[in-house]
């Protein structure tokens, strides 16, 4: 198995080794998500924070064994840096519009 | 076969539409006439319609933008004129459904038009020659971000002639922009005018971003760049991230009126108040993309014309990366009557008039730079100073507007309406005309005449006030918005000043329009020959105007702010000296597949407006092969051979020898 | 000084670095436009979090979802991720025979995929549970059926490169391109993570 190399475009690329575990994490974190929901006797809350920590969690994997996204070279921050501030604006509007469309429902309907 | 396309569709029982039909055809013919006549075609094909060069695409989306900066003004002074006799009873000369017409056409015009391609096409113009580039990141793209654009435009002036455009105003809420109450084809133009020019916005966001990341010259970091640079790489962040939002609210309702579905419908669950926040999620950033360039043009423009650095270059900075951020927190106060109630109205209250905060930083920045410098009051700086009285008064009607209690009494009044156009205007306007006299010479190499800029400029600043001050008053005594009459003829006479207003505003625009003809008259007496007409402080001014298609023969070191004027500061002088080493240019090649992909876009709108399901196919399949014989193209690029740049640059430096 | 002309140049003008430069340039730019890729999406989960419940009294979530299935569509899709990841790999090794076969096995699990979501629509629609149902229905078929369409868009590109490898090689182009594919299929799987949990799953409970 070759090691992580960096090749001559300034992105890093993984090795076989990154690609396998990153696969495997993923069907594991996708069958105790699905397993808690489909199997299960929990309360909706569990099931609500596990599949939720679930998925931030194969979303990590996903972006740090597959798309390789690292803060090691200028490169690798200004794209985890720009992505870092989307999630921000993100979390902004769809928080502010889930927080704004509540309240208009208790108010108006 | 022609959908809901027919002969009906051609409004020929109203005059004004038929009238003005007739005369853009006519001056059509003739433009078009004349280009056959001088055998132009093929120019025009090779050396702007095909062009990748960013200079050139920032003088056609400048050039576009004035074009229409006439028709929404046409509208504009028709709503003044309806507004000055439609009192007590009387109609005017504008049925409601022509007049709703008209309101929303004027926003969509100027906003979408007139004011985003005037800073786009600066953005285009500038910021490769500022950072040392020579062409932007995907040129490319940017010949079909032009041509995206140009076919949003097209559209929504077709709709004048063919068809009908909405009646909802230019943000087109629901449920009225819904099929139930809107059958006709009017929303549908809205619809994929601003969904086609949008994606060519989103591409421009997206080539300036990675170029001003990735592309600046030697030595320029971050911290070095000038501030135009700035406010463009932070209008570009929220194009990035605020247009996608404008994408999908529109393809929502797309889907609500063309496939039936429930999205902001009135029944079946739909939420009507979802469109309106999703709609201004969208809406505020985009004011701030309008005016941060401008505030870039004041910064260049101010210290400049005082021949001093601009002070609080960081505070600057990091007031602008403050507004960029600040943007997406205060959409809300758009809608604070829609009843979301205290909680939710006192953040975004509050969230408001922090934002006023970094504003009012810049403008003491300007003001700071000005003192003891020795101002030239030339027209960019006119405009300047009319800008930081009147935005400065309408960002205080602004934040009087961010109090919700406040906003209970005015929303949708004529104060609204008065605060945007007060900064709009005040701000967006006077920046853009200020950046078109500064940088006019870079693009063409001879100046605007200076007596038709300042007439230009007086008749804008008078005008403005004489049209708005009437309506902040009007809105005290309870005037609302987009009225077609009103019963109240005690109003009227508000009403006539403010349509005064308008005329002297057309007078301004006439000032323009003649100080170009005038200028090219006379540009042979305003040549710039060195490049640098205003003892410049920054890189775009150490090239020849205009520059040759490459810019720089080679692309300059840099370590200061002002890299430029720093140059001149050096013992001896800046020299302009001829290398004596030339090296082959790597450059693109133009390309056809931008505006012919751009014109099945045109064909597949259209279709999809009138519902000629097979047409829009074809449109469809059309833009698909285009791109796809794009993707199949090996021979994108080409190199400017050391010879040539070596002609190039000595005749350059033989015109600066005759000139000296 | 030596800085006080213009003559400076940038002694890195090779055409090799250049490339690399370019190379580089358009991968990043890749990324920023899959960032606005994200906001689209985020307005799409916003939209169907507001209208979740706006049933309309037809079709609710837990009478509509088959788990199940969508599982098997969630593996199928992740899959042919780890598949992609391996042309890439492929390609760094400069084995263009690999990189086909992999990008071959990577559009068939695509496929595979799309053809389940296909089947999934149209049973809900001949049911009488299309999108113009309700509202609900209206924000599950968009938000489903764009990531739907990103996919699609992304097997035609599959496609594409399938051609453009055989005919031209590895080359910097379309390694460069290959690059920007493989950043555009693995944030699909992504925003697949996002729509089982936030509509499938919690639709279920």
């Amino acid at each position: 198995m070759s090691d992580i190399h960096t090749s001559h475009d300034g992105a890093s690329h993984g090795s076989h080794k990154s690609y396998i575990i990153g696969l495997v994490l993923s069907i594991v974190l996708t069958l105790l998500a699905f397993g808690v929901v489909m199997l299960g006797d929990f309360s909706t809350t569990t099931m609500i924070v596990t599949i939720i920590v679930m998925a931030v969690l194969q979303i990590m994997v996903q972006l740090i064994l597959f798309m390789h996204l690292e803060l090691k070279t200028q490169q690798g921050r200004e794209s985890g840096g720009f992505f870092f501030f989307t999630l921000v604006i993100l979390s902004l509007i769809v928080g502010g519009s889930l927080w704004i469309m509540h309240h208009l429902r208790l108010n108006l309907m | 076969m022609f959908g809901k396309l027919s002969l009906d569709s051609i409004p020929f029982e109203q005059p004004i539409i038929m009238v003005t039909a007739a005369a853009i055809g006519i001056i059509g013919a003739i433009i078009l006439g004349l280009i056959t006549y001088y055998g132009k075609w093929g120019y025009l094909w090779t050396d702007w319609i095909t062009s990748i060069d960013h200079k050139k695409i920032g003088v056609m989306y400048f050039l576009v933008a004035l074009v229409m900066l006439v028709r929404g003004f046409a509208d504009a002074i028709m709503m003044r004129t309806q507004q000055m006799f439609a009192t007590g009873g009387a109609e005017g000369f504008l049925p409601p459904d022509h007049y709703d017409q008209i309101f929303t056409a004027h926003g969509v015009i100027m906003i979408f038009f007139v004011a985003m391609p005037m800073v786009i096409g600066l953005m285009n113009l500038v910021v490769p020659l500022q950072i040392g580039a020579r062409d932007v990141a995907f040129p490319f793209m940017n010949n079909l971000s032009f041509w995206l654009f140009a076919v949003g435009m097209i559209l929504v002036n077709m709709s004048l002639v063919i068809g009908e455009f909405a009646k909802t105003g230019w943000l087109a809420y629901a449920p009225l922009s819904e099929l139930k109450y809107s059958p006709g084809v009017g929303v549908d133009y809205w619809i994929w005018a601003l969904q086609l020019s949008g994606i060519g916005t989103t591409l421009t966001g997206i080539n300036f971003f990675v170029t001003i990341l990735r592309m600046r010259t030697k030595g320029m970091t971050l911290f070095r760049m000038p501030i135009f640079t700035w406010t463009a790489l932070c209008t570009n962040v929220l194009i990035i991230l605020s247009f996608p939002i404008l994408t999908a609210t529109i393809a929502m309702l797309t889907l609500d009126r063309y496939l039936g579905m429930h999205f902001f419908t009135n029944d079946m669950g739909g939420n009507i108040m979802m469109y309106v926040n999703l709609i201004w999620a969208w809406g505020h950033p985009e004011v701030y993309i309008l005016i941060l360039p401008a505030f870039g043009v004041f910064s260049e423009v101010i210290s400049t014309f005082t021949k001093k650095r601009l002070f609080g270059y960081k505070t600057m900075v990091w007031a602008t990366v403050a507004i960029t951020f600040l943007s997406f927190t205060v959409w809300l106060h758009h809608f604070f009557t829609m009843g979301a109630g205290a909680d939710v109205n006192s953040f975004f209250g509050i969230a408001t008039m922090i934002i006023a905060i970094p504003t009012g930083v810049k403008i003491f920045n300007w003001l700071f730079t000005m003192y003891r410098g020795r101002l030239q009051f030339t027209t960019p700086v006119l405009w300047t100073i009319g800008f930081i009285i009147t935005f400065t008064l309408g960002g205080m009607t602004g934040v009087m507007l961010a109090v919700p209690g406040a906003n209970f009494v005015l929303h949708n009044t004529l104060f609204v309406i008065a605060h945007f156009h007060n900064v709009i205007i005040g701000g967006v306007v006077f920046g853009m005309m200020a950046g078109l006299t500064y940088w006019f010479p870079k693009a063409f190499g001879f100046t605007l005449s200076e007596k038709w800029g300042k007439r230009s400029f007086w008749c804008w600043l008078i005008g403005f006030y004489m049209a708005f001050m009437p309506l902040y008053a009007l809105s005290f005594f309870g005037a609302m918005r987009r009225m077609q009459s009103y019963e109240q003829t005690e109003w009227q006479p508000l009403m006539i000043v403010a349509w005064c207003g308008a005329v002297v505003i057309a007078a301004g625009i006439a000032c323009i329009a003649i100080q170009i003809v005038v200028s090219i008259r006379d540009r042979d007496k305003n040549r710039d020959l060195t490049g640098d007409p205003w003892d410049g402080r920054t890189l775009e001014w150490a090239t020849s105007s205009p520059p040759p298609n490459y810019n720089f023969a080679y692309l300059p070191k840099v370590d200061s702010i002002d890299s430029y004027w720093e140059m001149k500061q050096q013992p001896g002088g800046f020299k302009r000296e001829l290398a004596t080493k030339f090296e082959d240019i790597h450059m693109p090649r133009n390309t056809a597949e931008g505006p012919i992909l751009s014109l099945f876009a045109l064909f597949f709108g259209f279709a999809m407006i009138w519902h000629i399901w097979w047409l829009a196919g074809l449109g469809a399949i059309g833009m698909f092969v285009t791109f796809m014989f794009r993707i199949f193209n090996n021979d994108t690029d080409y190199h400017v051979s050391a010879a040539e740049v070596e002609k190039t640059e000595r005749e350059y430096y033989q015109r600066l020898e005759v000139q000296a | 000084m030596a800085t006080d002309t213009i003559k400076q140049h940038d002694a890195h003008a090779q055409d090799g670095h250049e490339h690399h430069d370019a190379s580089a340039m358009k991968v990043f730019g890749f990324w920023v436009y899959l960032m606005s890729d994200l906001v689209i999406f985020g307005i799409l989960f916003a939209t169907f979090g507001v209208l979740a419940k706006a049933t309309a009294g037809g079709p609710t979530s837990q009478e509509i979802f088959d788990l199940p299935f969508v599982m098997v569509e969630t593996f199928l899709l992740l899959i042919s991720s780890f598949t992609f990841g391996l042309a890439v790999l492929a390609q760094n090794a400069g084995d263009r025979g690999a990189v086909l076969k992999w990008l071959a096995v990577t559009f068939l699990l695509g496929a595979g995929f799309i053809s389940m979501e296909i089947y999934e629509f149209y049973s809900l629609i001949s049911e009488g549970a299309g999108p113009d149902r309700s509202a609900f229905l209206s924000a599950f078929f968009t938000l489903v059926g764009t990531h739907g369409l990103h996919v699609t868009f992304g097997l035609i590109w599959i496609a594409i490169m399938f051609v453009q490898i055989s005919r031209r090689g590895l080359d910097s182009v379309t390694k460069s391109r290959m690059l920007c594919l493989s950043l555009f299929w693995h944030f699909l799987d992504i925003v697949w993570v996002c729509v089982f949990t936030f509509v499938y799953l919690m639709g279920a409970m």
